[in-house]
């Protein structure tokens, strides 16, 4: 375990403003839609508009044909080459997947899969060809419903033979953790309270602004693939092992990259097939998705069955939780797909203190878009569960939610802790981010005003909802990782780079796509080493630049990839000494580093980095075995999680007349231990609450049962303008971390997975009195008026 | 093909276009201003923000030929040289984009918003960005970012 | 993203326009201000050989005074019949309906024609035309003729604009004096109306004197609630009163359901929106 340094820090915690911006703000971008290359091609991709069937007959005369048109190509052209789609994770020895090409040969499984691809000289021209390619399926029925899926019903891959693809369970009584829950469970219907509720995750979709292009360039030794991605480094391994191209010849770009929320933490069908189109060409060609094929075709996330006990004394002390969940993978499995729910596995006890703890999970095909990584990715199902269930334990018990939590939580003096899913809380003062959010609140206040208007019979009702929530952050411990199946690790790495005229290289092996790691590592970098801010040059997302890395997701970058920035830094000054020490013509064991120099102890009188990066380019004079340079490059890999956590609290008005939700009044007290700069962290604050708000009331990916996706455009899939989010009252508390030499946590998650349930118990809340304990998510208007009809109306 | 006579960002063009080209898609591949991108196909996202003669208007919604004889402004015109215009500087100061893809037209829209109303509340400029989808900032540092403005007199 | 090939005119005259109509091209469109339009041709739902574009004929723009009405252009964006000064005081209602359609940039190049002769039936501005009894000026081959708004609409996306005639101007009879207000429902700000509700009432010291009310979205074009109008007149505008007259607000609608609400929430729906509409018009 490494304790947080106690160093001088001017940058870190600084209210920066972004390096990333100049570009953004005057269209002077590099998105991957703008590179444009002599003699490029352009594709355009044939989709089944079938959910489930067989290819029957493609006729591609006519678009063949067509002006402009070069190439046109189905699988049968592409053969073997085409390989087939990764998954990277194992969650069960006998975890089943259907071979997943990148186009579909003769079986569809969703609608959107690729059939065939046109090639031609402009990208109209491709479509107007793609538009003539005439594709005949022979219909199968097509496997929608998750719970008739599960139950093999109807079958998504007839020749899998089942549509279960993973079971896995863990049980704390199995791992020494806590006890048996069904004893816990029994004991509780005999003497105490078992709730027993069943939550539809909903589908979700992505749906980051930009949407996907790849520019692949054959051209010379090397291919080029510019592609918006977060995870830059998987796509030139993937891409080395499905295509067969030498890893060494293959160069990877993720230029900038317009948002990604897990939705770009893919290897894609359409990267190999514009690969594939460059090789059959021997020119650059060009994919851009429309924003019709993203929403179909791009991953999805969540999807999930939630069947939920909770087994409590009379006191509301929670003695066991069962989780059984189903969880639809869609129709393959993409790279992280089947671990999506083992990743919220060990969060569903969140901040609380329960005697024992199950979980058990069924990973399911159906003719649907394969879910994978969204926002969160695990972790808001959880916290959703075991918030919303804490709110119904404190309607069963007679008090006030806030009560039930407090009975049960952590306390702060009680830290290290191990919970009963066997992960070992660092640090975490839930009282404190508590009190501070119901001061900013006014909850008392609230309640009170809650109370007058339910009696007075108010058609406005007042709901409060409480969200505490935790989660792990940093993917991952490698050696944790290991042993939940992913194929790869979960360090980081970091080179920098001296330069002679004092400039500061920093080489990440993140892949930021709108976190600002140009800035905030600077400014790591910038305390570190004694430089200036501006002096610090951040480079990433690109494999012939960050050579080595594991890429942006699981709010990872700055708990694992700031770390071997941190670690890079300090290598830097261990490797400068014997030159310093030379220059000053001191002993080794007499240069210290005074926070800006290599001094000799107890002297003023010392050299800066860029000073040595200087003497040791010009070496005119340096003794021998000093190396020709002080850059240095480190990796991290951490130990453990971190932990943020965080109390968010939603005031929400349910008119009961049309059931229409208005948040009245949002605030959050995150917890993410240290801060570096507290505009980007805000800003991740707002965004991610943003995305779990927009979770309980608008957004779902609906499919019409003929497994057409309904909400295949933003006219239906409904993403939140500014005009109908309210201002977040946001404010921290700040226990560091304490597996890190920065006491940082992590912030990308944290909102999303919060607000969430905030806002559901927020409705129900608004509505319990009238003898309504669930609504549905998204919490549409017709959803909380059918609820409110149900029970028996308003008044 | 159609000859259309277009100013752009103060820049006279001439050029033949298909009448199906749309005009983002001739800033973007005839012109060049790819500051200007496309987020969507059904007219929500307002990526494609631009000024035509000063006004406000989602660039996939206007055909190229409909543009001829009329001027267009994009996100790559507003600046001075180095200097930002009042609302960049104001979307700089106040981290009003992440990912930076919606950033164009949430400008061009911010700015419109205020030609209409120089000193709007909270709640207008919420309303006035009705047609722009951002997926990062939750909107928050945006509004501020456009009250800021207000107040230091951007136009 | 990309429409299908096209030939395109944009004639400068009604006369060419009509002409061009006229041609024996395979399938004509009308361009107004496009905002329909062209993400239908994005997505190519339609193909059509011929756009005759309206853009470019100054006399179907602008807003007039005509003694007891005022007469707006086909091609007057929304942005302009929600600034303009004659629209909200002899019309208020159009006003108000115009600022909540679509958003900013749509309003600044959709044209209340465009959006009449589109006649989505959860297009909002139906619903004041209706509650304002606008007469409709068409010119075709044979010169114009006009159409009252109760038979302008005549079922999903039709119109009584035949294939060769252009919907030309908007006559609006003055409401001057009259108190108005438009409700719209909707689940995200640019979303379409799951119902809307245009109230435009005439109060005489407290009491209804004529009310005229149509609904967005109740049933395949937008209507006039006639029940809710008859119960309306001589009644207080005080809250009881309205809302005995609003429970009618669903009789004869036949709305659809969707993802957005079934027939019976909207019925429901129209009711509450009626209320509402009307004593926020009264008020």
């Amino acid at each position: 375990m490494t304790v947080t340094e106690e160093r001088p820090t001017v940058e870190i915690g600084a209210p920066r403003k972004r390096k990333e911006d100049a570009r953004l703000l005057t269209g002077r971008t590099r998105w991957t839609d703008n590179i444009t290359l002599q003699g490029m091609l352009h594709i355009a991709m044939v989709r089944s508009p079938v959910a489930h069937g067989t290819i029957t007959s493609i006729s591609t005369d006519a678009a063949k044909a067509a002006p402009g048109v070069v190439a046109v190509l189905t699988a049968a052209d592409l053969g073997d080459a085409q390989g087939g789609l990764p998954n990277a994770w194992q969650v069960a020895p006998d975890q089943k997947a259907p071979n997943h090409p990148s186009m579909a040969i003769d079986h569809v499984a969703f609608a959107g899969e690729v059939v065939a691809m046109v090639v031609a000289r402009s990208s109209a021209e491709a479509r107007d060809g793609a538009e003539l390619v005439d594709v005949d399926y022979d219909y199968l029925p097509p496997a929608l419903d998750l719970r008739d899926c599960a139950a093999d019903k109807v079958l998504a891959h007839p020749d899998l033979g089942t549509n279960v693809s993973a079971h896995y369970e863990w049980h704390s009584a199995d791992h020494g953790t806590g006890g048996d829950v069904e004893a816990a469970i029994a004991e509780a219907r005999a003497n105490g309270i078992v709730i027993e509720r069943e939550y539809r995750q909903q589908r979700l979709i992505p749906a980051f602004m930009e949407p996907r292009s790849i520019v692949a360039d054959p051209t010379g030794e090397q291919w080029t693939i510019w592609t918006s991605t977060q995870v830059p480094h998987f796509v030139r391994i993937f891409m080395a092992l499905v295509t067969g191209i030498p890893e060494s010849k293959l160069r990877v770009i993720a230029p900038d990259v317009g948002g990604g929320f897990g939705g770009k933490l893919q290897f894609t069908p359409e990267e190999v097939l514009t690969v594939l189109a460059a090789k059959h060409t021997g020119k650059p060609c060009k994919y851009t998705e429309s924003r019709s094929e993203s929403l179909m075709a791009a991953h999805h996330g969540r999807d999930q069955w939630q069947k939920l006990t909770l087994a409590a004394n009379s006191d509301g002390i929670v003695t066991g939780l069962k989780v059984e969940l189903l969880a639809d993978m869609g129709a393959y499995l993409g790279l992280v797909s089947s671990a999506i729910p083992l990743l919220g596995a060990y969060m569903f006890n969140a901040i609380y203190k329960f005697g024992s703890y199950k979980f058990a999970c069924t990973n399911v095909f159906t003719n649907k878009a394969w879910t994978d990584a969204y926002r969160g990715a695990g972790r808001p199902e959880a916290t959703f569960a075991i918030e919303r269930l804490m709110d119904e334990l404190a309607a069963e018990v007679g008090v006030d939610p806030m009560e039930i939590r407090q009975k049960n939580w952590i306390t702060h003096d009680e830290f290290p802790f191990r919970t009963v899913a066997g992960l070992d809380y660092d640090t975490g003062n839930y009282e404190a981010a508590t009190d501070k959010a119901k001061q900013a609140f006014g909850y008392d206040e609230l309640r009170t005003e809650q109370k007058r208007r339910r009696d007075a019979g108010d058609p406005v009702q007042l709901g409060i909802g409480i969200s505490t929530y935790t989660e792990m952050c940093g993917l991952a411990p490698s050696r944790w990782l290991g042993s939940q199946g992913y194929i790869a690790g979960g360090w980081e790495h970091a080179s920098i780079r001296m330069l002679p005229t004092g400039k500061v290289e920093v080489v990440t092996g993140t892949s930021p796509h709108g976190q600002g790691h140009e800035t905030a590592w600077s400014q790591i970098v910038a305390d570190r080493l004694g430089v200036a801010f501006e002096d610090v040059e951040v480079l990433h997302g690109d494999t012939q630049v960050a050579a080595r890395g594991l890429d942006t997701y699981g709010s990872r970058s700055l708990s694992v990839g700031a770390m071997a920035v941190v670690a890079a830094a300090d290598k830097v000054i261990e490797k400068a000494k014997p030159s310093a020490a030379h220059l000053l013509e001191a002993d080794v064991g007499d240069i210290e580093w005074s926070g800006s120099q290599l001094r000799v102890k107890g002297t003023e009188e010392g050299k800066s980095l860029g000073e040595i990066a200087f003497a040791v380019l010009q070496s005119h004079n340096m003794p021998d075995g000093v190396e020709h340079s002080i850059d240095a490059d480190a990796t991290f890999d951490a130990d453990t999680f971190s932990f943020p956590h965080g109390t968010h609290l939603c005031a929400v008005e349910v008119d009961t007349e049309t059931g229409n939700v208005a948040i009245r009044k949002y605030v959050s007290v995150d917890d993410i231990g240290k801060v570096v700069n507290p505009l980007i962290v805000d800003g991740q604050v707002h965004g991610g609450i943003a995305q779990g708000v927009a979770q309980a009331l608008f957004e779902e990916g609906v499919y019409d049962d003929s497994g057409t996706l309904v909400t295949g455009s933003f006219v239906d899939y409904l993403v939140p303008s500014a005009a109908d989010l309210p201002t977040f009252d946001i404010d921290r508390t700040e226990t560091p971390a304490t597996t890190n030499a920065l006491g940082v946590k992590g912030v990308g998650e944290a909102g999303t997975i919060a607000s969430t349930p905030a806002v559901v118990n927020a409705i129900v809340d608004a509505v319990r009195h009238l003898g309504i304990n669930d609504i549905a998510m998204p919490c549409s208007p017709q959803r909380v008026w059918s609820a409110i009809q149900s029970a028996g109306g308003a008044s | 093909m159609a000859r259309i006579n277009v100013t752009v960002d103060g820049v006279g063009y001439s050029d033949d276009v298909e009448p199906r080209t749309l005009l983002v898609q001739y800033l973007r591949d005839t012109v060049g201003k790819t500051g200007t991108v496309v987020g969507c196909d059904t007219s929500n996202c307002g990526a494609c923000t631009v000024h035509l003669d000063g006004r406000s208007v989602k660039s996939c919604s206007v055909l190229a030929v409909q543009a001829d004889g009329h001027e267009v402004t994009t996100i790559e015109g507003l600046a001075d040289g180095d200097t930002l215009h009042p609302m960049q500087q104001a979307y700089h100061d106040n981290h009003a984009l992440q990912c930076g893809y919606c950033t164009p037209g949430m400008i061009m829209q911010s700015i419109d918003l205020l030609n209409d109303n120089p000193s709007p509340s909270e709640q207008e400029v919420r309303d006035g960005l009705e047609g722009n989808l951002c997926r990062c900032t939750g909107y928050q540092n945006i509004v501020k970012a456009v009250l800021a403005a207000a107040q230091g007199g951007a136009s | 993203m990309i429409p299908a090939k096209f030939d395109y005119v944009a004639p400068e005259s009604v006369a060419d326009a009509i002409a061009a109509l006229r041609s024996d091209s395979a399938e004509i469109k009308v361009l107004g201000g496009g905002q329909s339009l062209l993400p239908v041709l994005r997505m190519r739902l339609a193909a059509p050989t011929l756009l005759v574009d309206l853009g470019r004929i100054a006399e179907l723009s602008g807003v007039s005074d005509d003694g007891d009405a005022i007469v707006i252009g086909a091609m007057t964006t929304h942005a302009e019949v929600a600034a303009n000064a004659l629209i909200a005081e002899h019309a208020s209602v159009l006003s108000k309906t115009a600022l909540t359609v679509a958003d900013p940039q749509v309003r600044h190049r959709g044209t209340l024609g465009g959006s009449l002769v589109h006649a989505d039936p959860a297009g909002d501005l139906p619903a004041p035309i209706l509650a304002l009894d606008a007469e409709l000026v068409v010119a075709g081959a044979g010169g114009e003729r006009t159409v009252s708004a109760a038979d302008f609409f005549v079922d999903l996306f039709t119109t009584a604009v035949g294939e060769d005639e252009i919907l030309t101007r908007i006559r609006v009879p003055k409401h001057t004096g009259w108190g108005s207000h438009y409700e719209k429902f909707n689940r995200v700000a640019q979303a379409w109306s799951i119902v809307g509700v245009a109230a435009n009432v005439r109060t005489d010291g407290g009491t209804i004197a004529e009310a005229k009310i149509a609904l967005t979205n109740m049933g395949s074009t937008a209507m006039r609630a006639s029940a809710v109008e008859a119960a309306l007149v001589g009644q207080p505008a005080t809250d009881d009163a309205v809302r005995a007259a609003a429970a009618s607000a669903a009789d004869g609608t036949s709305p659809p359901s969707d993802a957005d609400g079934d027939a019976d929430y909207r019925r429901h729906l129209a009711t509450v929106l009626t209320r509402r509409a009307v004593l926020a018009a009264a008020g």
